[in-house]
């Protein structure tokens, strides 16, 4: 690490036209809802976006995906609008649109030009109470997420994987259904399912809504009010912890499916990240992640990947800033002539290295240098500021803790990250999952070509 | 997270348009001593500088079996250069807060930086850029562990029913051809050392360059930034030349896989990028299968039935005719009656054209939202290159609306009468029952 051009980064940092001043700006109406604002000036163009704290997390047994399936039928008729004219609506104002669900959240937006806020603010407020649940269009778009099931995780070996080892790392909480559902509980959802869904979680006091974009916020506020303010609140059902209990001892799973390349990931549960202020740990398992797999010369592909060629790919990853509970995960692939076994190895091997010998300044040197710039580019895009934004909202945070955040990622010592590395990463609370590859029936593919119509 | 899918591939192909435009930016365009083209533009508002170059170095400029030669020789460029091994690379790189970013496509070679416009940042990144870009060393240890991994994706793409359904389709709708190939154990197994240095210095040539630069420097800046990066460059004056593609016979493969869904793609080489009709075939696409949620295949195919959760279409515009192609995945016990739908639809669609009132909504979302496509460096960066790579009218962005706009229903027809010829559409199906 070059120390002089480190201090000059730094510096530049300090001096960016940082945020310092009110931007974004937030309201919230009497109903509960609430609204931010970012200003963007940059191009005459507009991120709107609406969320609601409801995914799968909030599903019952024999229920999962409803979350997201109700996301798909939000698409279709209100009291004022037939099916299919939102997304005419959207795409003739010149915008894109579309929608995405989490665990902890679900979310829609529009992209467009500027002009056209107000009537996507008018679209999205008219679907948060005037939804129409049609058995019909039910019965044909649950077919459409069974579709979108078999295509992300059903064929999608590495996915089933993720899906099973999920179900086996969480027995009481919530985070082991997969956002998607089950397929049998697809099968048997029905329209109810969704309306009583819809019925629950989807009230302005459960949502809040994002602007990003060339707007000037007091407008936007008394558009806000103008189309969200007549939406009357309800109460919650209310959310049970469900804690998961303490785990004890090793858990394995493997999945069987097509593929060449087995595929491996480790988890381990870990603490959370949530008040920036006081959760250390949370912050330092967010560095030792980095300090891992966070840029080029990180260790796992360095070490793994480059140098002993025990992996073909290798990877760390920290989300502690969620609703539900935390984990902390090692994956990758075996490399050319490698076991699983040694790919085991030789990942926990590099969690041992931290914790015997720790990180150094230049690892942590180099984390900060990603951070600042990384700071700097996303300002390039509103869609990756909205989300931002509404990642940190949907989990109870506040948009101010982005920046504290990373103010305080700047501020992990090396003893702290050797610490957490020390204290988490027992076999008690760690889950191995191995995707166990199978031949293709028939050993290889065989064209069977004819010609002919289609 | 769960993202409902949208296909708007035709439209990001390439869109343009003024600038940020409120920000009154413009295209900038010269050629530098080194002979390389350059194209600009200053924007001073993020300090971040992007350069990318792009050489006509991409996969078809391989022989056939050595295929996988271009996609090695792009990727190893950062990985010794000068006297400078990949870890050194990686660390510099690493220290500035840089990016490198690229691909080999089938005409091109991208390279791309992305770095804070500070100047000691800027300094040492872009001095990093020249190095890898004029001095590789393709170290033979790094190329040996390549190939391995090569390899071991290509065998791991052999049982992914949607990398056998791609592999498969451009096969057969390019016979033969250089577009048609794709890398095999057995050609990225032959490839060797000289094999890449030979391709770097016949292919990385500073003439045969194209430079596309935006962000926070000054014009003089950006001109010696272009000659920086370009003046230790292989001699040399290689034009991008393909040769002619011949349309398949209509033709429908089926493959066999345990996949629970049929992967199905239909289409055949339908347009050059100088083509006069990618206008009219841009705009018809829209409606057909390019506007994501409003086109006719996600109503008929999706909405309508619930066969699909993704259904496309879209033109993939190259320097001799890329693919049209029409793309689904669907339960496998339908995946006929998922196929008659997109046949009659496109059968349809081929005959008559949109409706006026289709042709309307689809000039009206093209034009009103060219603003979305143009609203950061990284989008306009994009804009620049295409242009520039493919020698389009430095006026393609301003002469965006109008063309669209002078678009008229029998054109489209006629545009996909011509290039979307059903006599030679080829169809794949990947876990056809």
């Amino acid at each position: 690490m070059n120390a002089y051009r480190l201090a000059a980064l730094l510096a530049v940092g300090a001096v960016l036209p940082a945020p310092t001043f009110a931007n974004p700006y937030e309201t919230t109406l009497a109903n509960g809802l609430r609204v931010i604002v970012k200003e963007d000036h940059r191009a005459p163009t507009v991120v709107h976006m609406v969320w609601y704290r409801a995914g799968s997390m909030d599903e019952k047994d024999g229920t999962s995906g409803v979350a997201h399936a109700l996301e798909h039928l939000m698409f279709k008729a209100t009291k004022t609008l037939k099916s299919g004219e939102f997304n005419k609506r959207v795409a003739a104002a010149g915008g894109r649109d579309n929608a995405f669900t989490s665990r902890d959240y679900t979310a829609y937006y529009q992209i467009v030009p500027k002009e056209a806020l107000p009537e996507m603010m008018q679209l999205e407020s008219d679907r948060m109470s005037n939804l129409v649940l049609d058995p019909k269009e039910f019965a044909s778009e649950i077919k459409v997420v069974m579709e979108e099931r078999r295509m992300r995780t059903d064929d999608n070996p590495q996915a089933l994987t993720g899906e099973a080892m999920r179900s086996v790392i969480f027995q009481a909480h919530p985070y082991r259904r997969p956002i998607i559902g089950w397929m049998n509980d697809l099968e048997n959802m029905t329209w109810q399912d969704a309306r009583e869904w819809y019925r629950q979680w989807y009230t302005p006091n459960n949502a809040y809504v994002l602007v990003v974009g060339d707007v000037d916020h007091r407008e936007v506020f008394k558009l806000a009010q103008k189309t969200y303010g007549g939406h009357k609140s309800h109460a919650l059902p209310v959310r049970k912890p469900q804690t998961e209990p303490e785990q004890k001892g090793i858990r394995r799973v493997s999945v069987k499916a097509p593929a060449k390349l087995p595929y491996l990931a480790l988890a381990w549960k870990v603490p959370k990240l949530m008040d920036v202020r006081k959760d250390r740990e949370g912050l330092a398992l967010e560095v030792l992640a980095s300090v891992l797999s966070g840029h080029d010369a990180a260790r796992l592909a360095k070490r793994l990947v480059r140098e002993t060629r025990v992996a073909q790919t290798a990877g760390a990853s920290y989300d502690g800033t969620l609703r539900g509970e935390a984990l902390f995960f090692l994956e990758g692939q075996p490399g050319d002539g490698k076991t699983v076994a040694e790919l085991e190895t030789a990942l926990r091997g590099e969690l041992e290295s931290i914790r015997k010998d720790g990180v150094t300044a230049e690892d942590l040197a180099r984390i900060k240098v990603q951070m600042i710039a990384a700071q700097v580019y996303k300002r390039d895009s509103l869609v990756s500021q909205a989300m931002e934004i509404g990642g940190f909202e949907a989990v109870g945070m506040n948009w101010r803790d982005i920046d504290l955040m990373i103010e305080q990622l700047k501020t992990v010592t090396p003893d702290e990250v050797q610490a957490v590395a020390k204290k988490y990463f027992s076999d008690d609370t760690l889950t191995v999952a191995v995707l166990d590859p199978q031949p293709l029936d028939e050993s290889q593919p065989k064209p069977r070509g004819f010609a002919g119509r289609h | 997270m769960m993202i409902r899918v949208i296909k708007l591939l035709a439209l990001i192909v390439l869109v343009g348009a003024a600038s940020l435009a409120s920000a009154g930016v413009k295209i900038q365009y010269w050629v530098a001593p080194t002979g390389a083209k350059v194209y600009f533009i200053e924007t001073r508002v993020l300090p971040i500088l992007d350069v990318q170059i792009d050489f006509p170095a991409g996969g078809v400029h391989a022989p056939n079996a050595k295929s996988g030669l271009a996609g090695l020789t792009h990727g190893l460029l950062d990985t010794g250069a000068g006297k400078l091994d990949e870890e050194q690379i990686a660390a510099r790189l690493v220290d500035t807060g840089a990016i490198f970013s690229g691909q080999a496509e089938k005409d091109r070679a991208s390279f791309g930086l992305r770095t804070l416009s500070s100047k000691s940042e800027r300094d040492a990144s872009l001095e990093l850029m020249r190095t890898v870009l004029s001095e590789p060393t393709f170290p033979a240890h790094v190329l040996e562990r390549e190939k391995t991994r090569s390899i071991a994706a290509i065998q791991e793409a052999a049982t992914k029913p949607d990398s056998i359904a791609s592999k498969r389709f451009a096969a057969a709708m390019y016979p033969g051809h250089p577009y048609g190939v794709t890398p095999s154990v057995e050609s990225v197994t032959s490839v060797q050392r000289d094999d890449l240095v030979a391709f770097y210095k016949s292919r990385y040539a500073a003439k045969g360059a194209v430079v596309s630069i935006i962000g926070d420097v000054s014009r003089a800046e950006a001109e010696a930034i272009a000659q920086q990066l370009t003046e230790g460059l292989p001699a040399g004056d290689h034009a991008l030349t393909v040769a002619p593609v011949t349309k398949p016979q209509q033709t429908t493969i089926k493959i066999d896989h345990p996949a629970t869904q049929s992967h199905v793609h239909i289409g055949l080489p339908a347009i050059a990028r100088d083509d006069p009709d990618y206008f009219p075939l841009l705009v018809g696409n829209y409606t057909l299968g390019g506007g994501g949620f409003v086109s006719r295949l996600m109503k008929e195919v999706r909405e309508k039935r619930g066969y699909a959760y993704s259904v496309y279409s879209y033109f993939a515009p190259r320097k001799q005719p890329g693919p049209f192609e029409i793309g689904l995945q669907t339960k496998r016990d339908q995946a006929q009656a998922a196929i008659k739908v997109v046949d009659e639809v496109l059968t349809e669609f081929i005959a008559k054209g949109p409706t006026a009132q289709e042709l309307a909504a689809a000039k009206k979302n093209m034009i009103d939202g060219l603003a979305l496509r143009l609203d950061s460096n990284a989008k306009l960066l994009g804009y620049l290159s295409t242009i520039g790579f493919y020698g389009l009218p430095l006026t393609y962005i301003d002469d965006f609306p109008a063309k669209v706009r002078a678009v008229t229903v029998e054109q489209v027809r006629s545009a996909f009468a011509q290039h979307v010829t059903k006599e030679n559409l080829v169809t794949v199906i990947v876990a056809a029952d």
